[in-house]
């Protein structure tokens, strides 16, 4: 939607008959996880007491959006109708933003967002090329709208799928659409949703429910904490049409704890809905009656699988069970359940309201639609992407993330958490689905991307990520249990510089094992972050079995700290943050760095900075 | 199946959110009302990292070690809380005043490394701003009167 077009629809009803006013002024904070932890709403009142004291808070309306997904970049604050962007604004800059526009001044030029390598200065939001790459369908409207107005929903086809469907569609036409549309899940393993929901749906008997699985708990993901903070209606639009399509009379959303901006948005977005209609009995004057509960999980990473999930629901350990039976046959409580991811539960709507045809012409012939991913790391625009399937790697590194900062090099990518993989830069061009990244040795995830530069180290990565899943093994069965902890064991060996070659064989053949004989997903994926590792970086292990180096000078035990003397100015820098006293030296002096007092902090090497003269005075060697 | 369990968890939250951590006295009211054993309850409980049972500390510190945080160094904070004020995750220091707890993902990966101090988050932390985030909020002695009665002055 064009810029024009919004405020036209912002416009009240009335207008026409009285004097065209002059058009109004929209300043809109965003108020997400990040941007609030930045002062976002302190932001938001001073710039509404600006406005008083300017006399023109009848001309503005000063609200706030959730995640724009441009995180690094906030807090964030836009105003329409030119749709100007302010990036890294804090409280003291709103008297120039309020003076700016409502006292008839220039917009602050020093608040506009710069491209990281250009320098240019790019005032508007639709030429931002983080967003102007990026094909928006489930963020559809995050950073557009107030989350908490359902009224700004509405307005932008809020609800009109579900009115599409319960009015003028069969249960099965729902499912057929979501079926011709191609959908599959976002939740990581891409299972085909219409299957899932169509099995359900020919269960017999009457209770049956729907679960919105909102525990993300993929270290480096947040896109589903974003939706539903940002546009908490689409997802719950979403499960209403799911609850809908297989009969299901109650739904729940099982949402982290560690969200709790996201649980408040969800409860406000659900007094809303049943108080205009959507929730509750005969759903806008059907026959169809659904209600929706939030359950706060506690804080498992292993509750995001479907059946640990349910376990976790009825007051259990969250531990999977068997399947099958499969939850869409015998599920919460024991009656049939079909569990969605939130993106996928927020890409329905547009597929109800849209049609599967529009929809299944985005992506690639076995992945339809579009792919979000949380792109951070060694990136120098880090941030939730939208791209249509089938996109390459490149294109959302290069041209949406802005490229590797500080003059460092691409090394990896990790993708789909700790149940995906490390792919080197050589399959970059490679076009991103579901299938294309299984190939790789990868998966999809949840769409964790983590850019990792060249002081990185990849067995150190591989050791993080299985430390993980080692803490987060529910400890049901035997491989995932004990594997990932001699798996553990063995890249610590590797890490300290106390491994052989024996061990890599050792590793290969435990990671095949656990793979194949554990009990869920966790266990089954837990292994990928180490055998891509393998694959791709294998040079990287035997230089630590063999050459007892870290190439990336991040493994601390293979690495010494050194001052060289003809780059050190002596300002004490480093003297300061020692925490064990190993630097010393008078000001102006070169100091020095007893080895044996050294605890490879790195603090010392953070704070020296004077690569602009000569690079930095203190250097790790491995 | 008992129904009446799937009360557990969300009865286990409010304990804490009332008496920041679950006492054995919280743990016994809720087997009573929900005509479970303790030990179920225990087991439930210990599952999950959201519950502690021990008391947390005046300030306490959430070091998020995500893989963007991990990246970006956010293991240092744990080291400094280590060497600083000898701390471990799940720790309480001895004079009440600082906890410490290592978390998984906070989901501000974008402003990563981060740590969430008494429900605030820091974004963007390194090793120098973290220990002066740390001396703001416990001022050494001579400056202790009057500013360490309210632990958001400095912030």
């Amino acid at each position: 939607m064009s810029v024009q077009e919004e405020t036209l629809q912002h416009t009240p009803a009335g207008a026409a008959t009285a004097v065209i006013p002059p058009p109004r002024i929209r300043i809109l904070v965003c108020e997400g996880t990040g941007c609030v932890s930045s002062k976002s709403p302190e932001i938001r009142a001073a710039l509404e007491g600006f406005a008083r004291e300017l006399g023109q808070e009848d001309r503005v309306e000063i609200g706030f959006t959730g995640c724009h997904g441009f995180c690094q970049k906030g807090p964030i604050v836009v105003v329409e109708p030119e749709g100007i962007f302010y990036c890294r604004v804090s409280p003291k800059d709103a008297k120039d933003i309020a003076v700016a526009h409502l006292g008839g001044g220039e917009p602050v030029k020093r608040l506009f967002y710069r491209h990281p390598v250009t320098k240019e200065v790019v005032p508007y939001y639709r030429d931002i090329m983080f967003y102007k790459k990026q094909q928006r369908v489930i963020l559809r409207n995050c950073g557009k709208i107030n989350p908490e107005k359902i009224s700004e929903y509405e307005a932008r086809e809020g609800y009109q799928a579900l009115r599409k469907a319960v009015t003028s569609m069969t249960p099965a036409e729902v499912v057929e659409e979501v079926r011709k549309a191609g959908l599959r899940g976002r939740g990581g393993a891409g299972f085909a949703t219409a299957i899932k929901w169509d099995v359900c749906r020919k269960q017999p008997g009457k209770v049956k429910y729907v679960i919105c699985n909102a525990d993300e708990g993929d270290p480096g993901a947040f896109m589903d904490r974003s939706i539903l903070e940002a546009d908490a209606h689409s997802v719950l639009e979403g499960l209403t049409l799911l609850g809908y399509a297989i009969g299901a009379g109650k739904g729940y959303i099982y949402c982290r704890a560690e969200y709790p901006l996201a649980v408040k948005r969800v409860r406000i977005a659900l007094a809303q809905a049943r108080e205009n209609g959507y929730l509750g009995k005969n759903i806008l004057g059907s026959d169809f009656d659904f209600d929706v509960e939030v359950f706060e999980g506690a804080g498992a990473f292993v509750c995001g699988e479907e059946t640990a999930l349910i376990g976790s629901i009825q007051g259990s350990r969250g531990m999977p069970s068997i399947r099958p039976p499969y939850p869409a046959e015998k599920g919460l409580w024991g009656k049939p359940t079909v569990i969605n991811n939130v993106k996928t539960l927020a890409s329905v709507p547009v597929i109800v309201s849209k049609g599967a045809d529009w929809y299944a012409s985005i992506g690639t012939e076995t992945s339809k639609g579009t792919a979000v991913f949380a792109l951070t790391g060694k990136i120098a625009n880090s941030g939730l992407v939208e791209v249509p399937m089938g996109a390459p790697l490149s294109t959302i590194i290069y041209d949406i993330g802005g490229g590797i900062p500080n003059k460092k090099s691409f090394k990896a990518i990790q993708t789909g958490g700790p149940s995906g993989g490390c792919l080197p830069g050589n399959l970059l061009e490679m076009p991103i689905d579901f299938d294309s990244l299984k190939e790789a040795g990868s998966m999809m995830g949840s769409g964790g991307l983590v850019v990792m530069d060249n002081d990185t180290c990849i067995v150190d990565i591989a050791h993080f990520f299985l430390t993980f899943i080692q803490s987060e093994s529910c400890g049901k069965c035997v491989p995932c249990r004990v594997g990932t902890r001699h798996m553990v064991e063995i890249l610590d060996k590797i890490r300290t510089g106390k491994g052989t070659e024996e061990d890599l064989a050792k590793l290969e053949k435990l990671a095949r094992m656990v793979k194949q004989g554990s009990l869920c997903g966790l266990g089954q994926t837990a292994p990928n972050p180490v055998l891509t590792a393998l694959r791709y970086f294998r040079a990287e292990f035997v230089a630590h079995v063999v050459d007892k180096r870290c190439p990336a000078a991040a493994c601390r035990e293979l690495v010494t700290f050194r001052i060289i003397p003809d780059r050190c100015t002596g300002c004490q820098m480093c003297v300061k943050v020692c925490p064990t006293k190993a630097i010393t030296g008078p000001r102006a002096q070169v100091h020095n760095l007893d080895q044996s007092k050294c605890i490879k902090c790195r603090a010392c090497y953070e704070i020296c900075r004077f690569d602009a003269v000569a690079g930095d005075a203190i250097i790790l060697v491995s | 199946m008992n129904e009446m369990k799937k009360d557990i968890i969300p009865l286990l939250q409010k304990a804490q959110a009332d008496g920041g951590f679950i006492s054995p006295e919280a743990i016994r009211t809720i087997s009573r009302a929900l005509r479970v054993s303790e030990n179920e309850i225990y087991g439930v409980a210990t599952f999950y990292t959201q519950f502690r049972f021990k008391p947390p500390g005046k300030h306490n510190i959430k070091v998020c070690l995500g893989t963007a945080c991990h990246v970006g160094g956010g293991q240092n904070f744990m080291e400094v809380m280590k060497i600083d004020k000898n701390l471990g995750h799940g720790e309480t220091s001895p004079d009440g005043k600082f906890s410490l707890e290592r978390v998984a993902c906070l989901g501000c990966c974008a402003l990563a490394p981060v740590v969430v101090v008494n429900e605030e988050v820091h974004g963007r932390m390194n090793r120098v701003t973290f220990t002066k985030l740390l001396e703001s909020l416990d001022p050494p002695p001579a400056a202790e009167t009057g500013a360490a009665t309210d632990p958001g002055a400095q912030e």
